[in-house]
């Protein structure tokens, strides 16, 4: 019996150490999702218009489209897996998903996770809705007030820290836009380019959005680490929507005046 | 202090083991603040919740058919749904039905903010199994001695209070120790309605720095020693109520 189990026991580890061994040698995703005949895009479902749900609750908008994009490169069929920002960056290193166009800021110490592609697809700052009523000016007013928040947005520890706000972060939006409303706190800060598409909603009539926008960074799609070859085929598929203007097309398809950052990388890449 | 802070941003730089919530001093704040939170939480929904598990079996035990049924319907109500859509259903559904106040800045907020429905919802939650675990101790305590007590003229709440109660507690410890075990452990559920306990702190310290496996060590941890503080002190609690011969 119990030689028996010791003998069970080699072989797992034998098979393990060769699984170890072999995986370096044909780590390409891109293989993987050929096989599969499925593209796995991790996105957003609760951040109109970049991704969000339909009434049928299918996920669709901004980022969605640019992966159905990749996928009709590849010709394959794509899968949303909604993920948030706080677990987006697990997802892509467990292999949950193949690619991640998730709203994310590209930052330096995000880089050493995942791996970001060159040039940036996108870009937003940070700003609050905040009721009119307040007549906030500057982001010091906010000082000692209680502010709404994403749980994982990179500008809360900003916010909290530097101009004092005391932060109130919820798992998504939807709970922070209804304590919000609720008057839990007094504004909900944001990325600039989700506050307008939400101004434009009747139900945020009485908001804005007041003060500077600040942080604008760049956003990064994301392969997992290693993925040399993938990482390449999306930097080439970036440069594409730059240049044949893809973006600003979305963004006019969505509701978004054409922002800055998309106009500025169509002109660099004609 | 400065020298520790500094050997912990080095472990950083040579290891990759990413502590900021020592070196750093807005996280090493916003961490403390977070232990504390769920140190203030802990003590409060588990001295309420005992005192609504007492309560509550006196009443279930009440003359009054309404009362017995009221207490029944509480009890069922909340142990038969998940302390998460409790929190929710309070903080949402009920805390935006509830009048508002004006606050510093001429707004107008819900009279009760998500640090006290938390305290609300779990201690209410907590306070279902602990009925259930009196109740329990009391059906130990023999009738001969209620018995006892009443032919000696003892008024039913003076029974509860100076016979029934202190021996049911004896016997019904080890079951509430277990509760009160889980109560400390759903305390991290409150992050839900951004009641900042720390869970909730080190999510954000983890999204921040991108260390999850170190927070994750961590915050296990942390709940490791602070669950096993509590069960020291009930362990003890439990030896110093012995009464040799009585229950074994």
């Amino acid at each position: 019996m119990i030689n028996k189990f010791l003998k069970g026991l080699t072989t797992a580890v034998a098979l393990g150490a060769f699984a170890f061994a072999a995986v370096p040698a044909q780590a390409d995703v891109l293989d993987d999702i050929k096989e599969r005949g499925v593209l796995r895009v991790g996105v957003k479902a609760d951040y109109k218009p970049y991704g969000f749900r339909d009434t049928s609750g299918a996920i669709i908008g901004i980022e969605p489209d640019l992966a159905q994009d990749v996928a009709d490169k590849l010709g394959v069929a794509v899968e949303f897996i909604p993920v948030v920002s706080s677990n987006r960056m697990q997802f892509l290193e467990q292999g949950k998903v193949d690619l991640m166009i998730a709203t994310m800021t590209d930052k330096p110490d995000r880089r050493k996770v995942v791996s970001i592609v060159d040039p940036n697809y996108y870009s937003s700052g940070t700003n609050i809705l905040a009721a009119k009523s307040f007549g906030f000016t500057a982001w010091e007013d906010l000082r000692g007030k209680p502010v709404c928040g994403i749980q994982g947005a990179f500008y809360n520890k900003k916010t909290g820290r530097d101009f004092g706000a005391n932060i109130v972060a919820f798992k998504g939006t939807a709970e922070a836009y209804a304590a919000l409303q609720a008057g839990n706190c007094v504004g909900f800060v944001y990325d600039d380019s989700s506050i307008i598409a939400s101004l434009a909603q009747p139900q945020w009539s009485d908001y804005e959005m007041p003060l500077p926008t600040i942080d604008d960074a760049p956003w990064g799609l994301a392969v997992k680490l290693g993925e040399e070859g993938f990482n390449t085929l999306m930097s080439e598929m970036i440069v594409e929507w730059h240049k044949s203007g893809r973006i600003l097309e979305l963004e006019t398809k969505w509701g978004v005046e054409n922002t800055p950052f998309a106009t500025a990388m169509n002109a660099k890449y004609q | 202090m400065e020298a520790i802070y500094e050997w912990f941003r080095l472990l950083y730089d040579n290891t990759g083991i990413n502590l900021p919530f020592i070196y750093d001093s807005y996280d090493r704040g916003r961490m403390i603040s977070g232990f504390f939170m769920t140190v203030k939480l802990s003590v409060l929904c588990l001295v309420l919740s005992v005192i609504i598990g007492m309560a509550g079996a006196w009443l279930q035990n009440s003359p009054l058919k309404w009362t017995r049924r009221i207490v029944n319907g509480y009890i069922q109500l909340f142990r038969n749904t998940p302390p998460l859509v409790q929190l929710y259903f309070f903080y949402f559904a009920i805390g935006t039905m509830l009048p508002k106040v004006t606050n510093d800045w001429g707004g107008q907020e819900p009279i009760l903010g998500g640090f006290a429905w938390a305290v609300i919802s779990l201690s209410f939650f907590a306070g279902a199994y602990n009925v259930e675990i009196f109740r329990s101790g009391l059906e130990a305590v023999p009738d001969s001695t209620v018995e006892a007590a009443e032919a000696l003229g003892f008024s039913r709440f003076h029974i509860y209070k100076d016979i029934t109660l202190p021996l049911a507690i004896r016997v019904a410890l080890p079951a509430l120790n277990n509760n009160l075990v889980n109560l400390v452990k759903t305390t991290t559920l409150a992050y839900a309605i951004a009641v900042p306990e720390m869970l909730y702190e080190a999510n954000q310290i983890w999204s921040d720095n991108v260390n999850v496996t170190e927070m994750m060590v961590f915050m296990l941890l942390v709940y490791f020693v602070l669950v096993g503080v509590l069960v020291w002190g009930m362990n003890r609690w439990e030896r110093a109520l012995k009464i040799p011969g009585f229950g074994a």
